[in-house]
């Protein structure tokens, strides 16, 4: 009984958990898709597939540790091409620069700018979307204004750090294998942690988050600071992956990521939500682009296709938290 | 007493905006060589033409506490609507009145989301901001139709009495002096800043604020069509990418306006004093020969210091007043 109890349970945690519906998604995405052609499941057509998400994935993960305290961080794309410029620039002046190296220069220029946005946000008290609004365009103004309209090409940067876009491990690329590690790490640190958990307190209710004595400012500035390194992470791949960087790299891309973060269920008010989910939604998001263009759909239906499947997303959540709270309504009448 | 203060401050926002306007006009006039001529007076206002007024109706849903980020892909797909009926052989004149219809409809779209679901705008107007500009290309592909009509293509910039003030500068004072009356001199207006402080409140005290929110959301994407309707023939060119990334340009331009995010506070003259501020700031340095691209730091951290500086201001005041107290 015990076997099967559990099995039960496993089948209704699965059920109840909100990653659940994406997986249902991808899953039904990815099986319509290979049955009409089935070259979509062969391992190139997968590692492409990873290796496209792996840096949606990297910033989705990053941007929702800012959602989750009720903020918003507009500036990860111009974060990225600032970062992607910057590695760029400095492997083709110094080949010799050791990969790792260049990661982590790339990982603190980004958090660098998380400190700004995190100073600006929580010292100064200003609305999280003001502040990346503004330092989306300041962080894109002095990107271009470092690179006025160079391009830096593969040919200029050392093979060793542009491996790092191709390589591949047992078939799994390397950079889906940091992603992933990305995902875990966040994921692990948000659900385990005491100050992950505080993230969730202060994003439901920053008042009382503030009267049980969490440091909101603190935490708050710190969520910025992550999710800069990992827009940095994002363009240090960018850079590897693409290998021609100039100034324009990651242009637009904010609105994808927060994108990614709602379709994979977490609320944009703060307080909900996980990295796997926010992962979950960047893999589908880039499933359904390249779906699309096997199933021979218009590829000028992509972007439409997106649109709908956010305010389908928020409308389910919407659906599942009405109907979350009239369970709980009518269990507590029940008790009384 | 609180309101009053408010009231002063925003105002006050208002009178620094303008003060640093006519400083920024000024100094360029003196220092930056073809900044004062009407050839340029003319290409500064037809650049801030769509931004205005898209700004209008965006400034009256900021104040309400919500936010459309639809309103450039609305822009695009209206565009790209009014080249597709164009080639079909359609009048212009119906054209252009079935696009304004169509930005109506997509933006009672987002209304329906926002009032009748009760999601974010902010989500909602992310999703329809991908999905409208999706129908864009859905509806008009990566083409581009440039066959207007010249007659009309001119008229987007032609100037009153041939002088430097373009037409659609001085039609787009029509709408806003109509936001303008409603935000500030209407009992509809002043329930709008009720909402922005506090919509349960507000609910409470009579005002039917999902049906007041619905019809900004509408008026927004109207708007956003005949921006788009401007767009396209200032430009002569219907394109589905038309616009793209305008949203940010005028949520930036409204939020130095001096409206607050959070609703409730903001002004429609503040608002264009801000609109005017970015548009002349951006000439100035184009002209002096600064790359386009670099400007937007000077974008980034004037939006910056636009909230910054009075916040600042405002805490070291309190802190003065408490020492003298103590």
């Amino acid at each position: 009984m015990s076997g099967r109890g559990s099995v039960v349970g496993v089948v209704r945690r699965f059920w109840s958990a909100r990653e659940s519906g994406i997986v249902v998604a991808l899953v039904l995405l990815v099986l319509v898709t290979t049955v009409d052609s089935p070259n979509f499941l062969s391992p190139q057509s997968v590692r492409d597939l990873l290796l496209g998400a792996a840096i949606l994935v990297v910033l989705a993960v990053g941007q929702t540790v800012v959602v989750i305290s009720r903020n918003i961080d507009l500036s990860v794309g111009s974060v990225l091409g600032l970062v992607a410029f910057a590695t760029g620039k400095l492997l083709s002046s110094a080949p010799a620069t050791p990969t790792a190296v260049a990661v982590l220069l790339g990982v603190g220029l980004g958090a660098v700018c998380g400190v700004v946005n995190g100073v600006l946000v929580a010292a100064a008290r200003v609305p999280a979307l003001v502040i990346t609004l503004g330092t989306l365009y300041a962080f894109r103004g002095v990107d271009h204004s470092w690179a006025r309209g160079e391009q830096i090409n593969a040919s200029d940067m050392p093979r060793s750090f542009l491996g790092l876009g191709t390589w591949t491990v047992l078939g799994v690329p390397v950079l889906a294998i940091i992603a992933l590690t990305v995902v875990l790490a966040v994921g692990f640190y948000l659900r385990n942690y005491r100050s992950g958990r505080e993230l969730y307190a202060i994003g439901s209710e920053p008042a009382a988050a503030r009267l049980s004595g969490i440091p909101v400012g603190r935490r708050v500035f710190t969520s910025f600071v992550v999710c800069g390194a990992s827009a940095g992470l994002a363009g240090v791949l960018y850079a590897a992956r693409f290998g021609t960087v100039d100034a324009t790299a990651g242009t637009g891309i904010e609105l994808q990521v927060v994108a990614a973060a709602v379709v994979g269920g977490v609320a944009i008010f703060g307080g909900s939500g996980s990295a796997y989910g926010a992962a979950l939604g960047a893999l589908l998001l880039t499933t359904i682009g390249s779906s699309l263009a096997v199933l021979r759909i218009n590829p000028f239906w992509q972007q439409a296709v997106v649109g709908g499947l956010i305010l389908a997303a928020i409308g389910l959540d919407r659906l599942l938290a009405v109907r979350a709270a009239n369970r709980l309504r009518g269990r507590s009448s029940h008790d009384a | 007493m609180t309101r009053d203060a408010l009231r002063a401050v925003s105002t006050r926002w208002d009178t620094v905006l303008l003060v640093v306007l006519a400083a920024v006009v000024v100094t360029a006039g003196l220092l930056v060589d073809g900044f004062a001529s009407g050839r340029n007076l003319q290409f500064l206002l037809l650049d801030v033409v769509a931004i205005a007024l898209i700004a209008l109706p965006l400034t009256l849903i900021v104040i309400t506490g919500e936010i459309d980020l639809s309103v450039a892909s609305t822009l695009g797909l209206c565009s790209a609507v009014m080249g597709q009926l164009w080639v079909a052989g359609l009048s212009l004149e119906l054209v252009v009145v079935l696009v304004v219809g169509l930005g109506a409809v997509l933006g009672a779209v987002n209304a329906v989301f926002v009032t009748r679901f009760a999601l974010p705008s902010l989500a909602v107007t992310i999703g329809t901001l991908a999905a409208y500009r999706g129908l864009a290309f859905v509806v008009l592909g990566d083409q581009a139709v440039a066959d207007f009509p010249f007659s009309w293509t001119t008229a987007a910039s032609s100037t009153v009495a041939d002088g430097s003030v373009p037409w659609a500068a001085v039609v787009t004072l029509v709408p806003a002096v109509v936001f303008g009356v409603v935000l500030h001199a209407t009992p509809f207006g002043r329930s709008l800043y009720a909402m922005g402080n506090n919509a349960e409140a507000a609910a409470f005290s009579g005002i039917r604020v999902a049906r007041a929110k619905f019809w900004l959301f509408v008026a927004s994407g109207a708007v956003s069509g005949l921006a788009g309707v401007y767009w396209t023939l200032r430009f002569a060119s219907a394109r589905a990418d038309n616009a793209a990334g305008l949203e940010l340009a005028v949520v930036a331009a409204v939020l130095l306006g001096g409206v607050s995010i959070f609703g409730g506070r903001g002004t429609l003259l503040g608002v264009l004093a801000g609109v005017l501020l970015l548009g002349a700031v951006r000439n100035a340095l184009q002209l002096a020969d600064v790359a386009a691209d670099t400007l937007d730091v000077v974008t980034g951290g004037l939006l910056i210091a636009s909230v910054v500086v009075p916040n600042a201001v405002g805490l070291a005041r309190t802190r003065w007043r408490r020492r003298r107290t103590a």
